[in-house]
């Protein structure tokens, strides 16, 4: 398959603007996930590219053919790329192997040849073609859904929150199948969606957009650790922020003198000493015994479990900010309880001019 | 690359997992079609439809230019003249009570009736809802013969009443019953979830949902009753239509026939002005995951006696005492007497006109209920709008709008079957309309988004998608034209080439007489070919559902 370059999309309904100058590049053969808050602009993001709308500005390219520059318009039918609905939006009328062959020439789908193989691809059981789309389930819809953008042989897939209808259970099952799929084609492909985990999980790169700009592109693991505000900080993942003295490599804070990630920040601060804020993720927050000579003190307020791990909130002693540590679901504190606190790793330095909202605590 | 700042780090790549350069080159600009974004962007018309759908609303203003243009010509003081008379005020009077009863009663009928069928457990629900579309088959001239000729009392308000309700309820029924099919359960049971009973919930959730589909029905049977001109004609209620019908007739009184025409005008320019600001702007088409399930059905109980007991009586009067008092008379006339290669000659010919006229009416219907439904816009409504004003034209008033302009601008058409079916279409158009236009409501637009994904060009995607999912509401729009057509009379009477008899005119010639044993026949015949289209209504319907 072929990459995907967006350079400048603007786009506004009337006077509300959705997108503010878009810059993205997919390279070929990998997945990006866009992700933001519902109205971020991110499936208007989707429809310019499938060229279900044209952008006010800008210039949108699949591989070295241009789809879309100002006054010039390539029709979606003849952009070649793949695009799974919010819910499937399976034909009704069709039958399985029908919607999947949809795409296709009309030899090609009188010989239905390419049905097994596409339903292979998504995991699905050969036998479903010639069922309706209402004898499906939600997953069920959705791979096929994938299978019918698939068969074509786009050049981009366009997948606009393919999971969010479906529920816990089938969803990872699904998600799994139809990265699996777009991985074993080496597909080019566009995921848009508001759940976090679902774009680290997924992606190559995940793309944030906040307000219609898209704020932050990195790899997942890179996303995690240097988000580019304390805002995309808290929209990737649970964030524990405590204001700090940032210095030389370290940074003191209610959690004690903690080393610095290395970062351009960090790097300033070395230089120049300043007020500021540092991240830490629950997950390198440990609870030892109050006994224990080292950490910090603090008392637990209450404990949410989840089986595998569980999320305890603890107040620092004596009346410092609440923070949130991810525990192993074994030998859980109890609320009340008085522990002492440690953090591993390394913390992400703030500067005051990269924190949105207060910048005191969230967890 | 201006908005993507990201925190530097030491191992970051430039932009992209793999550090690929963003750089791109736009070789090929020379070659790609110049667009100005038409069709696609949601505000825009395509062209083509839009001409398509122009010329049809054109051809469907012919009669209501021909009113408006008469009237201009005779000058304003002898139109007030004609217009502003004791005559008129009783003739707004009778249309006026008849219109509202009507409407009243057919929509309480026909929401019950297509709730009994389509949500509760009624004992033998397939019967029923054939029975209640049945009605249609029976033109309402026919309908009228049968209790007139039966109890001649059956006169003046009442009887109208009756007979047009027994008549017309069906209009209701068939797209409600349909909208109540299309309805998604789950928002019934979101209804219930927030601690609305049953009936709470019909009337704040299920009514509203079906308010395009009552409104639709309502404005038809408003209309088809400003029309309606045989079945008064025999009831003896006079209302516009038959005024007009006598003034023609009696006197040739073109200008008075033609200023009560522009009364009946105004009258359906009102109707349209109250659809259009009580329709509103919600969206209808379904929104949700994946496809609808069928509904629960509500169990009746102690009720299904009662609630049998009157569907009964309901199709006993509407279906029974027409079909009966056929029966009497034919039995009357002996068989012998029957002029069965007439009767034969007359069937082919209402049959082909039906098929001919409904083809062409429910595909001209095709582009105006697409720009009405897909780019809703004040264009798209005075487009379709004006589609309306066949069906509230009396017939003859579009026949002799017709045959005057053929006669002026186009003598070769004149007394040709084009002329005929061009009349038809005018006068059915919106019956097929609110049809298509409702099965394209509902036909989800992301769908064609896919399509067009799939490489599927505009027409292919409408071929392909969007006429299969619309097929049932198109069947059932041709097949009420059909049944339309073959019980037309009055435009057939004076539109029909010379030697060119159909059933509905061979009837009425002869009841027109009071020779009700030699008319009944064609009536028959009206009714029987009728009914394998009503019965086709009720299965696509069915099917429609289903897919």
């Amino acid at each position: 398959m072929t990459a995907l370059t967006i350079i400048g999309v603007t786009k506004s309904f009337g006077t509300t603007s959705v997108l503010e100058g878009i810059d993205l590049h997919v390279p070929a053969g990998s997945l990006t996930a866009v992700l933001g808050p519902s109205g971020c602009g991110k499936t208007t993001l989707l429809r310019l590219i499938a060229g279900f709308a044209d952008p006010d500005a800008g210039a949108i390219a699949i591989g070295d053919q241009t789809v879309f520059a100002p006054g010039r318009s390539v029709p979606p039918q003849r952009r070649r790329v793949g695009y799974v609905a919010q819910e499937g939006a399976l034909f009704p009328h069709l039958s399985v192997a029908a919607n999947i062959t949809f795409g296709l020439s009309r030899s090609a789908r009188r010989a239905g040849e390419r049905v097994p193989e596409l339903l292979d691809l998504v995991g699905l059981d050969r036998r479903l073609a010639t069922r309706f789309p209402h004898e499906l389930s939600g997953g069920q819809q959705q791979r096929v859904a994938l299978a019918r953008a698939l068969a074509p042989g786009p050049s981009v897939v366009l997948l606009d929150e393919p999971f969010s209808s479906l529920d816990a259970g089938l969803r990872e099952g699904t998600r799994r199948a139809v990265v699996q799929a777009l991985r074993e084609i080496s597909a080019t492909a566009v995921l848009v969606t508001h759940d976090q985990a679902e774009a680290l999980s997924l992606a190559d790169q995940v793309a944030v957009m906040r307000q219609g700009r898209l704020i932050q592109l990195d790899a997942p693991a890179k996303l995690y650790r240097y988000p580019c505000d304390t805002g995309v900080a808290g929209f990737v993942g649970e964030s524990v922020l405590l204001p700090a003295d940032l210095r030389d490599g370290e940074a003191e804070c209610a959690l004690g003198v903690l080393p610095l990630r290395d970062s351009d920040d960090a790097a300033e601060a070395s230089a120049q000493p300043r007020r500021g804020a540092v991240l830490i993720r629950p997950e390198q927050i440990r609870l030892h015994p109050f006994a224990d000579a080292a950490g910090v003190g603090a008392q637990v307020a209450d404990v949410s479990f989840f089986g595998h791990d569980a999320a305890v909130r603890l107040d620092l002693l004596p009346d410092g900010p609440r923070v949130t540590a991810r525990v192993l679901g074994q030998d859980l504190p109890v609320p009340g309880e008085l522990v002492r606190l440690t953090v591993t790793g390394d913390v992400l330095a703030y500067p005051a001019d990269r924190m949105l909202g207060t910048p005191a605590v969230t967890s | 690359m201006r908005h993507a700042p990201v925190r530097p780090s030491p191992e970051r790549a430039p932009r992209g997992v793999n550090g690929e350069s963003p750089a791109v080159r736009f070789p090929d600009m020379k070659r790609m079609k110049r667009r100005t974004g038409t069709g696609r962007t949601e505000r825009s018309y395509p062209p083509l439809m839009l001409a398509a759908a122009v010329s049809v609303s054109l051809i469907a203003l012919i009669p209501l230019c021909f009113v408006v243009g008469y009237s201009a010509s005779i000058g304003p003081t002898e139109a007030a003249r004609l217009v502003f008379r004791p005559r008129t005020g009783e003739l707004l009077w009778n249309t006026v009570r008849l219109a509202a009863g009507c409407v009243l009663l057919c929509a309480v009928i026909g929401v019950s009736a297509a709730w009994l069928v389509e949500r509760s457990a009624l004992p033998g629900l397939r019967v029923w809802n054939v029975l209640l579309v049945a009605p249609l088959a029976i033109p309402a001239f026919v309908n009228s013969f049968g209790w007139v000729s039966l109890m001649p009392g059956a006169t003046g308000y009442g009887g109208a009443l009756l007979i047009v309700t027994l008549s017309y309820f069906p209009l209701v029924y068939l797209p409600v019953a349909a909208a109540l099919r299309g309805l998604d359960p789950a928002l019934e049971e979101s209804a219930h979830a927030l601690g609305h009973s049953p009936w709470r919930t019909f009337l704040r959730v299920v009514l509203p949902q079906l308010r395009p589909a009552l409104l639709g029905g309502s404005l038809l049977i408003s209309l088809h009753l400003l029309a309606e001109f045989g079945a008064l004609q025999m009831l003896r209620f006079p209302t516009f239509t038959t005024a007009i019908y006598d003034q023609y007739q009696s006197t040739f009184n073109g200008p008075a026939a033609n200023m009560l025409a522009g009364v009946l005008v105004v009258l359906c320019l009102l109707l349209l002005l109250a659809e259009l600001r009580l329709r509103g702007r919600a969206r209808y088409a379904r929104l949700g995951a994946g496809s609808a399930r069928p509904s629960p059905r509500t169990r009746l109980g102690r009720g299904t006696a009662p609630v049998l007991l009157g569907l009964g009586v309901l199709i006993a009067l509407a279906l029974g005492v027409p079909l009966g008092s056929l029966g009497y008379w034919l039995t009357m006339g002996t068989s012998s007497a029957f002029p069965v290669g007439m009767l034969v000659t007359t069937t082919l010919t209402s049959v082909g006109l039906g098929a001919a006229g409904a083809i062409l009416t429910t595909v001209i219907a095709l582009p105006v209920a697409w720009l009405c439904v897909r780019r809703p816009g004040r264009l798209s409504v005075i487009l379709e709008r004006s589609t309306y004003f066949g069906n509230a034209l009396p017939g003859i008033v579009v026949a002799l709008a017709l045959v005057t302009i053929a006669i002026r601008l186009t003598p070769a058409l004149y007394q040709t079957t084009a002329l005929l079916l061009t009349a038809y279409a005018i006068l059915f158009l919106p019956r097929t309309m609110v049809n298509v236009r409702s099965a394209l409501a509902q036909a989800p637009p992301v769908l064609e988004d896919v399509a067009h994904a799939l490489g599927a060009g505009r027409s292919a995607t409408f071929r392909r998608v969007t006429l299969r999912l619309i097929a049932p509401g198109l069947g059932a729009g041709t097949a009420l034209v059909f049944i339309a057509i073959v019980t037309e009379l009055t435009a057939t009477l004076l539109l029909a080439p010379i030697g060119t008899h159909t059933l509905a005119t061979q009837f009425w010639s002869h009841s027109d007489s009071i020779a009700y044993a030699a008319s009944a026949p064609y009536a028959a015949l009206m009714v029987l070919i009728s009914a394998p289209a009503t019965y086709l209504l009720t299965r696509e319907a069915r099917k429609g559902a289903r897919a």
